[in-house]
């Protein structure tokens, strides 16, 4: 059984087809990257298999069960979850908010209008055990917009990471990073246990291949190549795309 | 003359009259993304000053015309001088209008009395028409007749004209109007002015019809929702079918059914809503 | 120290008739409370779900005339409160399913079509609401044996509806439903994604408004002893707005406070001249132009403002605090 599979995705925005028949297959525990020239249709990818936008046609699976018609709130509640390319984080509340939040969107305590929040000792125990997972413990009760950037990057994986997904989707979770950032963030996505499938969208070759087993080439919508990274890099086609040649 | 032909011919006044009032409504929330809800205290307003420009001696359609052009002009020191200090602010934005619309139905209140007054159908109005053997009310005629006329020219502008196109850009995606040049803050103004010179210039001429009274605003403001729900904003066409399904929905509602008129009068625009969101002729959003 | 505070301030409630003596100032201290609870219902909505609407006086109008029908087809004090509650709920939930269909601007447009249905069906379906003439009850229920026909007792029941609205209000902030709305008012998309019912949330956030908006509107009707249309217009919509944004929207004493300005000012205003009308027009126009963040805080800010310019060598740190806003 694949974590997860895509088959024959399209969407046009008006007459502009931005995913043209995408098939993706991943295996349980692969870590899998999906690169491509800026417009390639990446974001839009995922934005797809979370639901956040609806698919002209095709179909996904999320271990073998059908995602198609699930709206994008049930999808988190199969496993599904994803960080956002351009930090999407509520700036005014604390990491530990944050973190809570997205601990509480798959509990049924969501609803509950009564009880304290802050007396929540399970939840805040387990809000306060995502962000020591990404090396942010000592910051739970800083407001997010007194971080920085790198650190908001890892409070986005441990609100990701908090709802214990099966399969997790980055989406460029390097970009605008310092090298010592990037090294923090590449420790906590190394740090990510292998029942954790990840689907990752990254420019950054260099960071990304050190990561990386399966590889996935988008261009201009279509996936071109796919293999492993020995396969890929060798591909007259993604030398081209990348290259230039 | 039958029941329903009188019905008929009244709805299709009332349509005429509520393009009028809804074209400008229409094309200022798809521009500027706001319900403008003054623009029922521009009807009035522009009722009003036809009152008193008419008891000045003015000829009516001349102080119809007037009246227009000095509602116009309020609307747009309104836009310079209020809402210019909120762009990017779309809510407070409406709350300022909410607080207009007011301060000018207490104004008019003041200047203009309690009672409704009624307007005297301009001479030569008067009486009835003879068309394929009936006779239909001149007055009334002469309103749908330039309804229409106005429905041409401004299709004749937004279609034709490269002011026009300006604006069907800006309504279409702002940001982009800016990017190639376009001073969208002028088109602002320019569709305030239009919209609300074309709203008190329907006041006047709706005013042998419906009389002017303290009220008529808040009378006329929920039609205009109405006719842009259903039809969509931004979009003429969408006024157009707009107006005359509330012009038919208002009068047969009132007949048959006196006490639920109003409900009659939203069922479609809730039905819409419910089923098509964005409205009969509105385009997706983004 | 801040439970100090709250105990005086509780005090001085319970005992306001005492202190306050004159039963005309005692009617206008129930009125504000009364207004209170409306406008703490309303910023449910406004303040924590960022749901604008200007449609919310007919949620308070519902309760109150079918407040009013029930007591003059002879029914007791329970079944009236529990009719009013259940009618203001089933039109809430209509409200809410129409109105959820527009986002931003599109909710506001929907809910102002909507109260004006709903002023249409007070003023014009006169076998339902008497029309224009309005609905009177000759004398207000005595809920549990207890009479609250003098002003005094009118206004204690009203102040233990009040405190108890406060008390829920503080809970339902504090909640994790609490964190649920004010996640999906500042990042719809994000709580989606995070396995939330962004729909579902705005829908029970637009009940529970609704529903302290209809207790308001029965304690309105017991106390007013009449219900007319004027009661749903346009106009009252905007005026129970106006409270919430005066005070500060999305804080727990903002709309109470609020509340208490525009009762006096309306009071005043009306005392001076009859445009009341205008008043709340102006002082729209006037707080949205020039303190968007509410009366409160802006006065604050205004008031720093002409102090920091009258002495024009202020240390710099003040005006680092007043960017920093």
């Amino acid at each position: 059984m694949t974590a997860l599979e895509v088959r024959d995705l399209n969407k046009s925005f008006g007459g502009l087809r931005v995913t043209r028949t995408v098939n993706l297959s991943v295996a349980p525990g692969e870590r899998r990257l999906i690169i491509g020239p800026n417009g390639a249709g990446k974001t839009t990818l995922f934005n797809l298999i979370t639901g956040e936008l609806r698919a002209d046609s095709g179909s996904m699976m999320l271990f073998g069960q059908d995602l198609t018609r699930e709206p994008a709130r049930r999808r988190a509640h199969l496993g599904l979850a994803r960080t956002y390319q351009i930090i999407t984080l509520f700036p005014g509340e604390t990491l530990l908010r944050n973190v809570t939040l997205s601990l509480l969107g798959l509990s049924r305590l969501r609803w509950n209008p009564i009880v304290r929040i802050d007396r929540q000792s399970e939840l805040l125990t387990k809000a306060h055990a995502a962000l020591a997972r990404v090396g942010l413990g000592h910051l739970a009760e800083r407001p997010v917009g007194q971080t920085s950037y790198g650190e908001r990057r890892r409070v986005e994986i441990a609100m990701a990471l908090a709802q214990s997904p099966r399969v997790l989707l980055l989406d460029e979770p390097f970009a605008g990073l310092s090298i010592d950032e990037r090294r923090d963030v590449l420790t906590v996505i190394n740090d990510i246990p292998r029942d954790v499938t990840i689907v990752m969208i990254e420019h950054d070759m260099d960071v990304a291949l050190e990561f990386a087993e399966r590889i996935t080439v988008l261009h201009f919508g279509e996936v071109i190549v796919e293999g492993t990274r020995a396969e890929v890099v060798e591909h007259p086609r993604t030398k081209e795309i990348y290259l230039g040649e | 003359m039958n029941l329903w032909l009188i019905l008929s011919i009244n709805s299709v006044t009332l349509g005429g009259l509520l393009f009028l009032l809804s074209a400008g409504f229409s094309l200022i929330f798809g521009l500027m993304r706001i319900p403008n809800l003054t623009h029922g205290s521009m009807f009035m307003l522009g009722a009003y000053f036809g009152v008193t420009l008419i008891g000045w001696g003015f000829g009516f359609w001349l102080a119809a015309l007037m009246a227009g052009l000095g509602v116009a002009l309020f609307g747009g020191i309104v836009e310079r001088f209020v809402l210019r200090r909120l762009v990017g602010n779309e809510l407070a934005q409406v709350l300022v209008t909410l607080g207009l619309s007011f301060m000018v139905a207490d104004v008019c209140l003041m200047q203009w009395g309690g009672d409704p007054i009624s307007v005297d159908t301009p001479a030569g109005l008067v009486g009835s028409s003879k068309v394929f053997g009936m006779a239909f009310p001149t007055y009334r005629l002469a309103i749908i007749f330039i309804a229409v006329a106005i429905a041409a020219a401004l299709w004749g502008m937004l279609d034709r004209t490269r002011l026009g196109a300006m604006i069907r850009a800006a309504v279409d995606d702002p940001a982009m109007a800016r990017v190639v040049g376009i001073r969208v803050s002028h088109l602002f103004t320019f569709v305030f002015c239009l919209g609300a010179g074309l709203a008190g210039f329907a006041g006047v001429i709706g005013g042998p019809i419906l009389s002017v009274y303290p009220g008529l605003d808040q009378d006329m403001l929920p039609l205009a929702l109405v006719v842009v729900i259903l039809g969509g904003s931004g979009s003429l066409l969408g006024s157009l079918v707009g107006s005359f399904v509330v012009g038919l929905l208002y009068n047969f509602g009132q007949a048959m059914f006196p006490e639920l008129a109003y409900v009659v009068l939203f069922l479609p625009m809730l039905i819409v809503l419910v089923l098509r969101p964005r409205g009969l002729f509105g385009r997706a959003a983004p | 120290m801040n439970r100090a505070a709250l105990a005086i301030a509780l005090l001085l409630l319970a005992t306001l008739p005492f202190w306050i003596g004159n039963s005309f100032y005692v009617n206008v201290a129930t009125q504000m409370l009364i207004y209170a609870i409306f406008a703490l219902g309303l910023n449910v909505l406004v303040g924590y779900a960022g749901l604008v609407t200007l449609g919310h006086a007919a949620l308070f109008g519902v309760a109150a005339y079918a407040g009013a029908t029930l007591i003059n087809s002879g029914h007791g004090h329970i079944i009236v409160a529990i009719g009013a509650c259940l009618a203001t709920l089933a039109v809430a939930a209509i409200f809410a399913v129409l109105a959820l269909r527009g986002t931003g601007l599109g909710f506001v447009m929907i809910t102002v079509a909507l109260g004006q249905i709903a002023w249409g069906i007070a003023y014009r379906w006169i076998s339902l609401t008497n029309g224009d003439n309005g609905v009177s009850i000759n004398a207000r229920p005595a809920p549990f044996g207890l009479s609250l026909e003098s002003a005094p007792a009118l206004y204690w029941a009203t102040l233990v509806v009040f405190l108890v609205a406060v008390v829920a209000m503080a809970i339902f902030v504090a909640s994790p439903f609490g964190a649920s709305l004010r996640g999906a008012r500042d990042q719809p998309r994000r709580m989606t994604a995070l396995g939330y019912n962004v729909w579902l949330i705005r829908f029970l956030a637009f009940l529970f408004s609704g529903f302290w908006s209809g207790v308001a509107g029965l304690l309105y009707l017991y106390y007013n002893q009449f219900v007319s249309p004027q009661t749903v217009a346009l106009s009252a919509s905007a005026e129970a707005l106006l409270m919430v944004i005066a005070g500060g929207t999305g804080t727990l004493l903002g709309p109470i406070a609020g509340a208490i300005l525009v009762i006096v000012m309306k009071d005043i205003a009306s005392a001076y001249i009859e445009r009341w009308n205008f008043v709340l027009g102006a002082i729209f126009v006037l707080i949205v132009v020039f303190m968007p963040e509410g009366l409160v805080p802006g006065v604050v800010r205004l008031c720093r403002r002409v102090i920091a310019a009258r002495r024009p060598r202020a240390p710099m740190p003040v005006l680092g605090e007043e960017s920093g806003e």
